[in-house]
């Protein structure tokens, strides 16, 4: 689900390999039929089981759908799970950031690109400039409807260490991924992807938007919200099922070790930065010796070049970690805190059940009124548990097939880093002693 | 520690030099009057070959180090290091070595022994010590002279000192050397009786001449600078070294710490325990591997730290032919002015200013027969200049044959040695390499399977 690249110019749906098993999907033309073969029953009223192909000879097989093929550009390659579509149609890119002044203050804006065959939305094609207050809305409408549900986090408001200003280019950067990032994420949500808010933040424009935004929940209302939920949350949970102790001790310590790991990781970084560093100033240090060498010249400069090339190797491995290993790691810190969010709201419409049942035996007088209302509320209870519980083995697979990506990947950076370096420094080495190497290496001139 | 030992390749010429040593100081030992000259092989065993029917072999080695207490000069307390010197002979015919001499020398008295070769053979590049102090120190090395891989690698140094001095063509022959190396008790006075702290040109001397010299030959003029280039160029190499070997420390040991989390984190997870936990294993060997890489690489440092102080001992040859060469200048000098006021006082022309000439005004003439006493002194004087400038032009000449042939001798032996170390470098950076792709790739192995 996360390893979206606009691949741009093919005109066939290029799927990447799926890592956990899922049916994997060869390329070429011929595919199409294969993937609709593939296809489990899914319960989507929608038509979107489109495939985007610019081979008029597959519009057969888009019998469902008036839509048209929409430009190549739109062509994403992308994970998916067994059990979901294995058609995406939904594509969303978060790009050029846009700094804002006005008399107040100064913003920025992040384009947002939708492109979809979907029949509810109006368009294929809808290009928005979205803030981050505005991701920060919905993020919070889609808690408030799907309060049980695993929300993908948004990156941080700001990051109060180490930054001078807001608005630095890294800052932006990593922000634009991590947005890019949260509504792929939405869109590959099963339930989530239908959500209307959603379909307006990603299609209309700056005015409407503002409109719409207005129309929801009085602010003094879902302030009561929140105090009855903390009011709640701090009664604590007595009647907690089993299967959610568990969930709950495992997010506990979860969040704990990915916390931990993101720290590691980042030092890890840093450290390689400052390595870095020195290594620069290491290497010209042998030219210079070369300078007032007749002898050793050949030796110091053949050094210095090595060093330089084993320079290069680590810029590689820092920006391999940088961008396999770290926005990932730091992803799921954001999700722990967000689980553990999700673990209290469904705690609290549990305690709201179990106050009107506590309610019910002391007081028989409202007995009618409170059994119906307990009856709904166990519906309600039922129904959180139940998206938990789904969503829960979802993102647990999320998690693990995202993090062994990650490692693995960095893993191989690592691996890529010391065989160039190896090379490197073996090609000097045949080069002074004209010998041959030792058996066990490779000859890598 | 096949590093450890560094056996730079000490290939011996025959001593063409003529030891201008001091008293008493050609070893003659056990090996007869003539030598040809020295042979090694690959132990770093000194073979002296002669005419003599039996050959003996001589292995040194600083073998051990020991701490220990004692009064020193003021009567007070102090800790200090002992070396232990075993000194062997190794008979040709069954090759078996025996332990000939072995005795407990301190960093002083090797201070002592180089300072009185200094003085004494001041035409040789004299090999240095190693450190007294530990310089270039990264956060996880130790700057106390106490702590044990410093006097490891100081006991490696001083070895390293001796066998450069024994295959030294002119210092070998030393008997002070010699007995530094078989004389346990009384040699520090045995060397002060030498009197060759009186000997030791003054500071003072040498600074003034280096600053006056008008003519120095050119080739010392060059080395001096050379020897300059080299000092700054390697101390900067040995401080960024430091520091590159502090961050690359910093890397590996905090991957360390994804060990200890990826073990906690194993117990949460049933699909992926097992590949954390092993791959945390790794992680944890990925970090400790970087103590050995490290050491390795601080006998690197050692290797191009003895240059750094040769660079010293260079100056030391230069300084000596600048103040030769200014006293000879000095000496010239002298001689010209001399005949020139001979000449005045023959001819009665007073051309340069002279105290004479202004007591003259002052006080008249002099006589006759006082003007030919000045004369017969002032020719004696001449004479006896001409005869000083003549051996102090031979003496100078003598010193830089023979100082140029031991630096040529010196730059072969460096180009060699600094070629080896650079090389040797390269060598741990491959065995780096090839570690790190091991453990990444059994990490990586590990973390496919989870």
């Amino acid at each position: 689900m996360d390893g979206e690249r606009l691949a741009s110019g093919s005109s066939e749906l290029a799927v990447g390999e799926s890592p956990r098993g899922g049916a994997p999907i060869p390329d070429g033309s011929g595919s199409c039929s294969l993937l609709q073969a593939d296809v489990l029953d899914l319960d989507e009223d929608e038509d979107d089981l489109e495939v985007f192909s610019k081979d008029a000879s597959l519009m057969d097989m888009n019998s469902f759908s008036p839509m048209m093929p929409t430009s190549p550009l739109s062509m994403i390659n992308q994970i998916k799970f067994e059990d979901e579509s294995d058609l995406k149609d939904l594509f969303i890119t978060v790009d050029a950031p846009e700094s804002h002044v006005t008399t107040i203050e100064t913003f920025i804006t992040y384009r947002i690109i939708t492109k979809t065959s979907r029949g509810e939305f109006d368009s294929s094609e809808f290009e928005v400039r979205r803030r981050y207050q505005d991701f920060l809305w919905l993020k919070g409408k889609l808690e408030e409807a799907h309060p049980t549900l695993i929300i993908p986090p948004l990156p941080e408001k700001f990051i109060v260490k180490g930054m001078v200003e807001r608005f630095n280019d890294d800052f932006i950067e990593t922000r634009r991924k991590a947005l890019h990032k949260f509504l792929n994420r939405i869109a590959d949500h099963p339930t989530l992807t239908f959500n209307e808010d959603f379909k307006v933040f990603l299609t209309a424009q700056a005015p409407e938007l503002s409109s719409y935004k207005k129309q929801g929940p009085s602010l003094l209302s879902r302030m009561g919200q929140t105090v009855r939920a903390v009011a709640s949350s701090m009664r604590g949970v007595k009647n907690r099922p089993d299967e959610f102790m568990e969930m709950n001790n495992f997010i506990e310590t979860f969040s704990q070790k990915i916390n931990l790991i993101d720290k590691i990781s980042q030092r890890i970084y840093k450290e390689e930065r400052d390595y870095l560093d020195e290594m620069k100033e290491f290497g010209p240090i042998h030219i210079l010796w070369s300078a007032s060498e007749e002898d050793l010249a050949d030796t110091l400069k053949g050094i210095a070049s090595c060093i330089d090339q084993c320079c290069k190797a680590t810029e590689k491995r820092m920006t391999g970690l940088s961008e396999a290993l770290l926005p990932v790691v730091h992803e799921y810190v954001l999700y722990s805190e967000m689980l553990m969010g999700v673990m209290k709201r469904r705690d609290q419409i549990q305690t709201e059940l179990d106050s009107k049942v506590e309610a019910l035996t002391y007081r028989k007088a409202d007995a009618d009124l409170l059994t119906e209302e307990i009856g709904k509320l166990e519906d309600k209870v039922e129904c959180a548990n139940n998206a938990l519980k789904a969503d829960w083995e979802r993102w647990k697979q999320n998690m693990q097939n995202d993090l062994k990506s990650a490692f693995t990947d960095t893993a191989e950076e690592n691996i890529r880093y010391y065989e160039q370096c190896l090379a490197t420094w073996e090609s000097f080495l045949t080069s002074q002693t004209d010998l041959p190497l030792e058996e066990d290496s490779e000859d890598k001139i | 520690m096949e590093q450890a030992a560094p056996d730079p390749d000490r290939q011996l010429q025959p001593a063409p030099v003529e030891s201008l040593g001091g008293p008493g100081a050609v070893l003659e030992a056990a090996v007869g009057e003539e030598t040809e000259g020295t042979r090694e092989d690959s132990a770093g065993v000194h073979t002296m070959t002669g005419n003599d029917l039996w050959l003996k072999k001589i292995e040194i080695s600083v073998s051990e180090a020991e701490k220990r207490t004692g009064r020193n000069a003021v009567n007070m307390q102090e800790t200090y290091t002992a070396y232990l010197i075993e000194t062997r002979s190794v008979e040709r015919a069954d090759g078996q070595s025996v332990l000939t001499d072995s005795l407990w020398r301190r960093y002083s008295e090797f201070e002592l022994l180089r300072n009185y070769l200094l003085v004494y053979y001041p035409h040789v590049v004299v090999p240095p010590l190693p450190e007294k102090r530990a310089e270039f120190v990264w956060h996880k090395l130790s700057a106390d002279n106490m702590d044990p891989d410093f006097v490891e690698r100081r006991r490696i140094g001083l070895e390293n000192f001796l066998l450069r001095v024994a295959s030294h063509p002119v210092l070998c022959r030393d008997k002070i050397f010699y007995l530094f190396l078989t004389q346990e008790g009384n040699w520090k006075e045995t060397v002060n009786e030498t009197g060759f702290q009186l000997k030791a040109d003054s500071r003072l001397k040498a600074l003034n001449a280096t600053f006056r010299v008008k003519n120095p030959d050119k080739r010392f003029t060059e080395l001096k600078h050379y020897s300059d280039e080299l000092q700054s160029v390697i101390s900067h190499l040995l401080r960024v070294r430091a520091r590159v070997a502090d961050r690359l420390y910093g890397v590996y040991k905090v991957h360390g710490n994804y060990g200890r989390v990826f073990s906690e984190w194993s117990a949460i997870e049933k699909e992926m325990g097992d590949g954390l936990q092993s791959a945390g294993h790794h992680m944890d060997v990925y970090a400790s591997s970087i103590d050995d890489i490290l050491e390795d690489e601080e006998h690197y440092a050692d290797q191009l730290k003895e240059y750094l102080f040769y660079a010293e001992a260079l100056r030391a040859v230069c300084r000596k032919h600048e103040l030769m060469q200014y006293d000879l200048e000095t000496a010239a000098q002298d001689l010209a002015s001399k005949k020139q006021q001979c000449e005045e006082l023959a001819t009665g022309t007073v051309r340069t200013f002279s105290l004479k000439g202004v007591t003259t005004k002052l006080f008249g003439q002099e006589s006759a027969e006082q003007r030919e006493a000045r004369v017969k002194v002032l020719e004696e004087q001449i004479n006896a200049g001409e005869q000083q400038l003549k051996s102090k032009n031979l003496e100078g000449r003598e010193f830089v044959k023979n100082a140029w042939a031991d630096i040529e001798r010196f730059k072969e032996q460096k180009n060699r040695d600094l070629k080896e170390a650079l090389i040797s470098y390269a060598v741990m950076q491959i065995s780096m390499c090839k570690k790190g792709i091991q453990v990444w790739t059994n990490a990586k192995e590990c973390f496919s399977k989870m």
